[in-house]
């Protein structure tokens, strides 16, 4: 085995721990390879495989995204437009700090100093699709080249859809309010101490925030792992079932849960057989729309911009599930 | 003096508005606290970061909880 698979086993999927609870788990008389001491197993070591690269990983990403506050992201998207803007507004989207309770007023924000719709959506999609945690844990549970076919299917979404939606000519469709704001605000200049600060501030925030999810997921993913018979699974979401990836983006686009809880259920379908194509379009129908978000979206644009805005993301998530199923077999 | 706590009601907009309580307590100052959760109304402050905090009409912090301590060092 190479040096660097080594390390991605080691470091990232954590081999070592998985080793070390099935031993504590055997030295409480259970056995790792019963129902029981299987799901004690699973939820032990990935819940403490998620909070280990959670905390990790928040605080490496934070302190990169604190050189990105929305209003410098603002200034270098200004006075853009095309598809070259649209991608840079995806991969800034992706470096942004994110919390879907400030979606909003970053909105507005980006609308009222005069950005296109296509750059703000674009940037709108990306932002909470791809998040550089998620995509570090996607190569902790699968593998390198499925996170960053994720990074890529992901932008490839959050561009066409921007880019959609600002060939349809919708702009009359935001709020008027929106467009009377005045423009203000400056980011602030942060020293490295200020940035090690937010950074761990980042951390306990969004822990405080995930782990009853993080919690929930694993539970659900224990249960699949070892109490759900894989045919019953493979017989509802299985890979030659042509339902499985619209069955999986319509479960998925209500539920309002973080990538954080899906990736363990993620990570138990697949060890059942459901198409990674699937297993990606529900974590992305989770993560990339809810119903709060949307009801918060409502605010300040009509129904025409919001119900399309909907519709382009849930038809670039299904496509991307239909694709990678269909190409599932070079990764896997 | 008054302030203001923009956010859309989230948690930590809550926290926020908790903390600016005790800060004005332990500061000894008459504040009143007032929670804006109109779009409109975060938005004309220019804030793209919830929660902000805005004392006496002056934005002085977006996008994080302060702490009490951190909130009387404001005032």
């Amino acid at each position: 085995m190479s040096v660097f698979g080594w390390l991605n086993d080691q470091l990232l999927r954590m081999t070592w721990l998985n080793d070390l609870v099935g031993a504590g788990v055997a030295a409480i008389g259970l056995d790792p390879a019963s129902r029981i001491g299987g799901s004690v197993q699973f939820f032990v070591y990935d819940v403490i495989k998620i909070f280990i690269l959670l905390s990790v990983l928040i605080f490496a990403i934070s302190y990169v995204q604190s050189h990105f506050p929305p209003e410098r992201t603002r200034a270098m998207l200004g006075g853009r437009s095309g598809l070259g803007a649209n991608t840079l507004a995806a991969l800034l989207g992706t470096l942004t700090p994110f919390c879907s309770c400030s979606s909003i007023p970053l909105f507005i924000g980006f609308t009222a100093a005069g950005l296109p719709l296509a750059v703000t959506f674009s940037f709108l999609i990306s932002s909470p699709l791809v998040d550089l945690a998620s995509v570090i844990l996607l190569a902790s549970i699968f593998n390198w080249p499925i996170a960053l076919a994720y990074v890529a299917v992901g932008l490839v979404v959050a561009v066409v859809g921007g880019t959609i939606i600002g060939r349809l000519g919708m702009e009359g469709q935001v709020a008027e309010f929106v467009r009377t704001v005045p423009v203000s605000g400056e980011a602030a200049i942060l020293t490295r101490g200020e940035r090690v600060t937010y950074a761990r501030d980042q951390v306990v925030e969004i822990v405080h925030r995930v782990w009853p999810y993080v919690l929930i997921g694993v539970g659900i993913g224990a249960a699949i792992h070892n109490w759900v018979p894989a045919d019953v699974i493979s017989a509802l979401l299985g890979q030659d079932k042509w339902w499985s990836v619209p069955v999986a983006v319509l479960v998925g686009v209500p539920m309002y849960a973080d990538i954080f809880g899906t990736l363990p259920i993620a990570e138990a379908l697949v060890g059942k057989g459901v198409g990674l194509g699937t297993v990606l379009a529900f974590m992305m129908a989770v993560t990339a729309l809810s119903l709060p978000s949307l009801i918060m979206l409502k605010r300040v644009v009509r129904m025409p911009l919001l119900v399309t805005f909907t519709g382009v993301v849930t038809l670039g998530i299904l496509s991307i599930g239909l694709i990678f199923n269909a190409i599932s077999t070079w990764f896997i | 003096m008054i302030i203001k706590i923009l956010g859309s009601g989230c948690k930590k907009c809550i926290a926020l508005g908790e903390n600016a309580k005790v800060a004005a307590a332990a500061a000894g100052k008459e504040a009143e606290i007032v929670k804006v959760t109109d779009f409109a109304e975060i938005a004309a402050y220019g804030v793209m970061s919830t929660p902000g905090l805005v004392v006496d009409e002056k934005v002085v912090s977006t996008g994080k909880v302060l702490t009490a301590e951190e909130i009387g060092r404001l005032l």
